[in-house]
């Protein structure tokens, strides 16, 4: 089924089908837990456990604990909403759009990804729920048999469809990621010696045998998913886009924004994978599976992304200005460009038009430090890309009478640190008890992609 | 039975395990989910322990979550009038001792909750003041006392009338005096009461004493006519009007008059030729001076030589005497060729109390022929009856140790006398103090005993506030805590033996009712007087000599240094309410300052100082306050509010910005609110200043709309032009128009009219239960009022024009909070409003992103019974206040201005039962009916024939924001500004 041309050496260090099975399984299978394990997983659990605290105190207390006010309602938690909902595209689209274009190189990174995406979604997930001002009544949104008339939803409203996106992303993305890892828990089953995790894999496996039929269903079943779950990658930041969209505020009410969220959730999210996937390399020493080749891979996409940016950028203000809208210019030209936020205009800017320029030189791909600091300027300058949405356009409306500034609380930057500690902790996790490249996959590719000759002698032996 | 096969051995072994075991053999029969027992039909000793281990807890748990019990006593008797959820109206009438106002009482379940204008009086006319409106409040404020005190604490009525009664006939044998002093009394039953106690007490000497004084206006008209008095003035009948410092439309004299006098002569019709004019020459940015079209700063030393000049001016043009006066820059050509044109139909006036500046604008409306026309000396008004020396005289009395015992009515010199600490100090010499305070105040507090006044909504009262015109207190509500009324006081220390309701109406039957041919029988007139509330007698008007003129001289103008300018905010006026959360929290209009006072300061002077805003500067060495730069405030002054930094105001009010009234000019023994001399400091602090209003110009926005009266004349559509552009484009939309069968409700904003008094927003926190938030909440954007009333300042900082927008949920029929509300929590209803179910709200404040207007509101914290907002929602006597029709709104929902729509389901419902058709103007908003100009009109759009259709005719129509296409059911009419070009 699998058909794409030979892309130069996807699995360097001569690795045979074993070497790949013991690999990755290594760290699943020590008895001990390393100690940076232990640490980082410290420092995440105290992240979270702050974030609790910003969740008990805007529930008991109110909304008001929070920086906004009655001109700018939405704040950090729209901010980190949609900037977690852009890291939850990285897997999704690596490994969909990748797997329907048959891009083989895929296969060492997009379990990882996956899994990244189900803990930013569920991150992200987190604020629209704390973001209510009676969470406790927060069913009412979902559309259900009642007997108040029955009353239903407004299906005129984006944030009705919000929310069914995201729960469609949600459960599509988990069960992809899920369907890929079974292979890979019957391996660990068949591996591993503890009887417990022989148990639990076992169970988690769902008795996968190996057979041929049970591969060619595997197969179709993931390009099926896959085929099914693209479109949502486009429609869940289209539809997160249509929030501002559909808003008459200038600054909000473009019909760029749909196609220009979603690229820039494919932009934050290969630079949060570029981030992890680095990271996980050097501690996992996977540098042959995720070789510098991957990784370059992954800057040129980021290049181009970032090009696309660029001109989105230009593109907003230049219609901002040909709209000859006193409002819009007033948004764009005075609070953005110029004003009180141009601070984090401009860091928008640097950290996601300008710096990843810096991709086009080779030497800069080929350097590992560099390319993970880009990575961390592209997180950060899409964090401030939804700052100067969210808040230069409602600080400044259409009466300058409403116009108010905006600056977070504690308890706001608790939350979203406490988001962080949640994602961390769920990538921790998955990185000590999950299998975390597709072992199956990499040994679909091993053949045709790897240094050949080694494999050969490999096989002599 | 199905063969199986087995794989490998060691499944081999166990199907072979399972077979040997019997587990492999299916049940007889199987029910899904019942056990055995059950199927048996047999419970086992398990399965009742189960149960009752069930039972027990679930009780043990409902009853552990038992509602308590609330019990409801039917009205075997009902009292007569009272019917349960309809409102009962009792007119009545408001005086504080320094403002008048005829009023409505409404009362629902016998509890006042708000109040009304009244039509009838020809003085208020309807109209109403922010302090009228939030007086309401003061009934049910926690910081009432609630019985008698002796030395701080509780005693009985019966120990103090006992004791008082022994020392004021002790003190008749001495030869000491007792002084009451009270506020400007104008009941006349009062006064002649009084008299009749001062019979009784010939020791008693009676001081009227004003916080704010206007008696260089009475000392002037005795100069000029032989008699101290202060005429009553006619706005309307002047086209030309010139106020000097006076804030007429604010806090001068009678502001709710002299507002809709004003706005009589401002109401433009499409083709109408004329308008009035206002000039006003002023050193702080009044209300009133945002309304004007010329406005001048000037300093206060300089106002005597600028009314000298323009004196001097008109006294050439029309041959009379001149005086040497003083060079100042101002032009006062245009204001002298205006006077001159509009002879007899002009008004000069001026709030300083400085007897020079009154004689020469007497002389000026002399010349102008004024008198008799605009200025009626024949009713004068009596108000502001205090005299300074009366006060000098007893406060050096008092020193001398004269003094043997000081009654305090309605005043509260330990808190707003020019010498607070002489008095303070003077009054340890008197033995008996005794004040009436209905709340301790700062004076209260020095007293022996004090005996707590009913609130005048527990009181029977007349008053007499211009002079024939009558109008009466009437209790709306048995008095809450155990308090007697002052005059009740007097007439039991009196052995009197008569209640002061039967003493009034007695009064009444001797005095005013052989005055009338109306009424034959006393008992109809007396219904009559209490139902209307008012009283017009046959006239008698006063017998004055003519103009006698006098020797005019005008100060020489400071040239250097910084003098002060003092001021009375519309809200806290004189202090006297500075307990009231409602007027702390109400916006100052021009500022837009809440919850304190500060420095006002000219942008020039600051920017040459390097003052910012929030910078804490130090008056002459003493008083801190922090900086507000005030565009418009004349250059070498500073302006500071009077009636803030009260001690002894109660919870709300203690501690709320500094107190200044040491700070008044008495230099020429009349207490001047200008022209003190001041130092000032800048220290390193700074202080936190809660304005509702950041930023303060429109930015060429198309918002408030406006023309000059020229361009008016040649197009009723100037100023207008974009609605015009707006009417040609063809609007298209995907959604249909929307349709509508009956009823379209519409309101309609003069802007021309609107003059920013900030009353509708009180009005409207009492009408919908809008709660108070505080200032640091204000601070953080979050005040709740559900009308704002927008200020913007035209781009010339030093002298800027003001408009004033009020601005409330625009209800607008293509909304855009609507359809954005996940869970249709705001929809709108067949009768155009833009409605919100409270109930359905789950706070995602979407809709107040989304709305243009920003009017939307978030309850960001639970503003009702939370004790981090300690306001009138976290008492339950405060909470009496709430008006039952309207929902407190929860914690976490989103709310706005809904129209009044209980209003209009009440008369609906009125109507219905009535079996007849809404009548136009029926309904009326609590916007509506408070405004002092009628600037809001409210009505049924699909009658052509109503007022708001009517007015949504002119050419000067236009929706705000109309180019979003929202299709608002509010409009604004333009403002016109009187001015060449």
């Amino acid at each position: 089924m699998y058909n794409a041309k030979v892309r130069g050496v996807l699995i360097e260090g001569g690795k045979t089908y074993q070497d790949i099975t013991r690999d990755v399984l290594r760290p699943l299978d020590t008895g001990k837990t390393p100690l940076w394990w232990w640490i980082a997983s410290f420092f995440a659990s105290a992240m979270l456990v702050w974030g609790v605290w910003g969740f008990y105190n805007t529930i008991v207390n109110g909304i008001g604990t929070w920086g906004l006010n009655n001109s700018v309602s939405w704040g950090w938690a729209i901010i980190n909403f949609v900037w977690w909902i852009g890291i939850g595209h990285a897997g999704t689209a690596f490994s969909i759009f990748l797997l329907v274009l048959h891009q083989r190189w895929r296969t060492s990174i997009n379990r990882a990804a996956e899994a990244m995406t189900i803990f930013a979604v569920m991150a992200a997930g987190m604020f629209p729920l704390i973001h209510m001002g009676r969470i406790w009544n927060g069913f009412f949104i979902m559309p259900y048999p009642n007997t108040r008339g029955p009353l239903w939803d407004n299906f005129n409203s984006p944030l009705f469809w919000d929310v069914v996106a995201i729960s469609t992303y949600l459960t599509a993305s988990f069960l992809f990621w899920y369907v890929g890892m079974m292979p890979d828990f019957a391996t660990i089953r068949e591996k591993t010696t503890s009887a417990i995790k022989k148990k639990v894999y076992g169970i988690l496996s769902f008795g996968w045998l190996g057979s041929a039929r049970g591969w060619l269903r595997f197969e179709t079943a993931a390009l099926l998913m896959g085929g099914l779950t693209a479109p949502l990658v486009v429609s869940v930041h289209s539809i997160v886009a249509m929030d501002f969209a559909a808003g008459v505020l200038p600054g909000w009410h473009s019909t760029i924004f749909p196609p220009f969220f979603v690229i820039g959730a494919i932009f934050s999210g290969f630079s949060m994978v570029l981030t992890l996937m680095i990271i996980v390399r050097k501690v996992y020493k996977y540098e042959d599976y995720v070789t510098k080749g991957h990784l370059d891979a992954i800057a040129r996409i980021l290049t181009f992304i970032s090009l696309i940016m660029g001109v989105a950028y230009i593109t907003e203000a230049f219609i901002a200005w040909y709209s000859d809208s006193p409002y819009e210019m007033y948004v764009f030209f005075k609070n953005r460009i110029t004003g009180p936020y141009a601070f984090e205009f401009w860091a928008m800017i640097s950290c996601n038009a300008i710096i990843p320029q810096l991709f086009w030189f080779k030497k800069i791909r080929k350097n590992i430090t560099i390319v993970f600091i880009i990575s961390i300027f592209i997180n950060i300058g899409m964090w401030f890309e939804r700052f100067v949405i969210v808040v230069t356009s409602l600080s400044k409306t259409w009466l300058p009478a409403t116009w108010h500034t905006y600056h977070p609380t504690i308890t706001e930057i608790a939350i979203y640190v406490g988001t962080l500690g949640f994602f961390f902790l769920g990538i921790l996790l998955f990185l000590r008890l999950l299998p975390v490249m597709a072992i199956s996959e990499l040994k679909g590719i091993l053949k045709e992609t790897s240094s050949v000759k080694k494999i050969n002698e490999n096989e002599s032996k | 039975m199905e063969k199986k096969y087995w794989q490998s051995f060691e499944n081999y072994k166990k199907i072979r395990k399972e077979q040997a075991s019997g587990n492999e053999a299916a049940p007889e029969f199987s029910v899904e989910g019942l056990d055995e027992s059950e199927l048996k039909g047999k419970s086992s000793r398990r399965d009742f322990l189960k149960m009752m281990g069930f039972s027990v807890s679930a009780v043990a748990l409902v009853s552990s979550c038992q509602m308590p019990v609330r019990k409801a006593i039917p009205l075997l008797n009902r009292p007569q009038e009272l019917v349960p959820g309809v409102a009962n109206y009792y007119a009545s009438t408001f005086f504080d001792g320094n403002e008048y106002c005829s009023i409505l009482v409404k009362t629902r379940e016998s509890r006042p909750i708000k109040i009304e204008g009244n039509e009838l009086s020809p003085i208020s006319q309807r109209a109403t003041t922010a302090k009228v409106q939030a007086s309401v409040l003061n009934l049910y404020d926690d910081a009432r006392l609630k019985g008698p005190l002796k030395g701080g604490n509780k005693t009985s009525w019966k120990t103090i009338d006992q004791e008082i009664a022994a020392k004021l006939n002790e003190l008749k044998t001495s030869n000491k005096e007792v002084i009451l002093m009270t506020s400007t009394l104008i009941s006349p039953s009062t006064r002649k009461l009084i008299g009749d106690f001062a019979n009784m007490y010939p020791a008693l000497k009676w001081v009227q004493y004003d916080p704010v004084s206007m008696s260089a206006i009475r000392k002037a008209n005795e100069l000029n006519f032989g008699k101290a008095l202060i005429p009553f003035y006619h706005f309307e009948h002047a086209e030309v009007m010139v106020g000097f410092n006076a804030d007429f439309l604010g806090t001068w004299l009678m502001p709710t008059t002299f507002s809709k006098q004003f706005s009589k002569g401002r109401k433009i019709k499409d083709g109408q030729k004329t308008m009035s004019r206002l000039y006003q020459f002023e050193t702080n940015m009044s209300l009133t001076g945002s309304n004007a079209d010329y406005r001048y700063p000037i300093k206060p030393s300089e106002e005597s030589a600028v009314l000298l000049k323009l004196y001097n001016v008109l006294a050439e043009k029309v041959g009379a005497t001149t005086y040497p006066g003083s060079t100042v820059n101002t032009d006062v050509n245009q204001v002298a060729k205006d006077l001159l044109k509009a002879k007899g139909r002009s008004l000069v006036v001026s709030g300083t109390n400085d007897l020079n500046i009154q004689l020469i604008v007497n002389a000026i409306n002399s010349l102008l022929g004024n008198y008799g026309k605009s200025i009626d000396l024949s009713r004068p008004v009596n108000l502001k009856q205090g005299l300074e020396k009366e006060m000098m005289a007893a406060l050096s009395d008092i020193e001398a140790g004269k003094v043997g015992g000081m009654l305090f009515y309605n005043v509260n010199p330990a808190y707003d006398c020019v010498h607070v600490d002489r008095f303070v100090k003077a009054m340890e010499k008197v033995p008996l103090k005794v004040s009436f305070a209905e709340t301790i105040d700062e004076t209260a507090a020095l007293c022996d005993y004090v005996c707590p006044d009913n609130n005048y909504l527990e009181s029977w009262n007349d008053a007499e506030p211009v002079k024939d015109y009558f109008s009466i207190t009437q209790p709306v509500i048995r008095p809450v805590f155990n308090t007697r009324q002052f005059q009740d006081n007097l007439l039991i220390w009196m052995n009197n033996g008569v209640s002061f309701a039967d003493y009034l109406e007695n009064y009444w039957k001797t005095t005013y009712f052989p005055k009338q041919k109306k009424y034959e029988s006393f008992d109809k007139f007396w219904f009559t007087c209490k139902q209307e509330g008012v009283f017009q007698s046959e006239t008698d008007p006063e017998k004055l000599t003519s103009f006698k003129g006098q020797n005019l001289k005008a100060e020489k103008p400071l040239k250097n240094g910084l003098e002060l300018a003092l001021y009375e905010k519309i809200s806290m006026g004189n202090g006297k309410f500075a307990n009231n959360p409602w007027l702390q929290e109400l916006p100052d209009p021009v500022s837009t300052a809440t919850w304190d006072n500060y420095i006002c300061v000219p942008p020039l002077y600051a920017d040459k100082e390097g003052l910012k805003q929030e910078d804490v500067l130090k008056i002459n060495g003493k008083i801190e306050l922090p900086v507000l730069i005030q565009p418009g405030q004349a250059e070498g002054t500073v302006g500071i509010a009077i009636g803030y930094g009260r001690t002894e105001a109660g919870k709300v009010g203690n501690g709320v910005g500094k107190n200044v009234y040491e700070l008044i000019n008495t230099v020429t023994g009349f207490k001047n609110l200008l022209g003190t001399s001041v130092k000032i400091e800048k220290t390193s602090k700074t202080y936190p200043l809660a304005l509702t209003q950041t930023h303060h110009v429109m930015e060429g926005r198309p918002i408030v709309r406006e023309t000059v009266l020229g361009s008016f004349i040649k197009n009723s559509a100037s100023g207008n032009e974009e609605h015009e552009e707006f009417l040609k484009n063809e609007n298209f939309s995907l959604y249909p128009e929307p349709k509508f069968d009956a009823f379209q409700w519409g309101l309609s904003i003069d802007l021309n009219s609107c003059t920013g008094c900030s009353n509708c927003l009180i009005s409207c926190q009492a009408e919908n239960n809008v709660a108070v938030v505080g200032k640091e909440q204000v601070k953080l954007g979050r005040i709740m009022h559900w009308i704002r009333v927008d200020r913007y300042y035209s781009e010339i900082a030093e002298n800027p024009e003001v408009f004033h927008m009020p601005v409330m949920c625009q209800q607008c029929d293509n909304a855009p909070c609507e359809n954005v509300c996940p869970v249709a929590a705001t929809t709108h209803s067949d009768e155009g409003l833009n409605q919100m179910a409270y109930n359905r709200c789950i706070g995602t404040r979407y809709c107040m992103n989304n709305c243009p207007y920003k009017v939307r509101r978030f309850n960001w914290y639970e503003y009702v019974n939370n004790n981090s907002f300690d306001y009138n929602m976290n008492s339950e006597l405060g909470k009496m206040v709430l008006n039952p029709d309207v929902t407190v709104r929860q914690r976490g929902v989103v709310e706005k201005c809904t129209f009044c729509v209980q209003r209009i389901q009440e008369k609906k419902l009125a109507a219905k039962s009535e079996n007849r058709e809404l009548r136009d103007g029926e309904i009326k908003t609590a916007c509506q009916q408070s405004c002092p100009t009628d600037a809001i009109q409210f009505g049924n759009l699909l009658d052509k024939e109503s007022r708001v259709s009517k007015s949504n005719e002119t050419k000067r129509m236009y929706h705000l924001l109309e180019s979003l296409h929202t299709l608002p059911s509010t409009s604004y009419l333009t403002k016109v500004r009187n001015k060449e070009a």
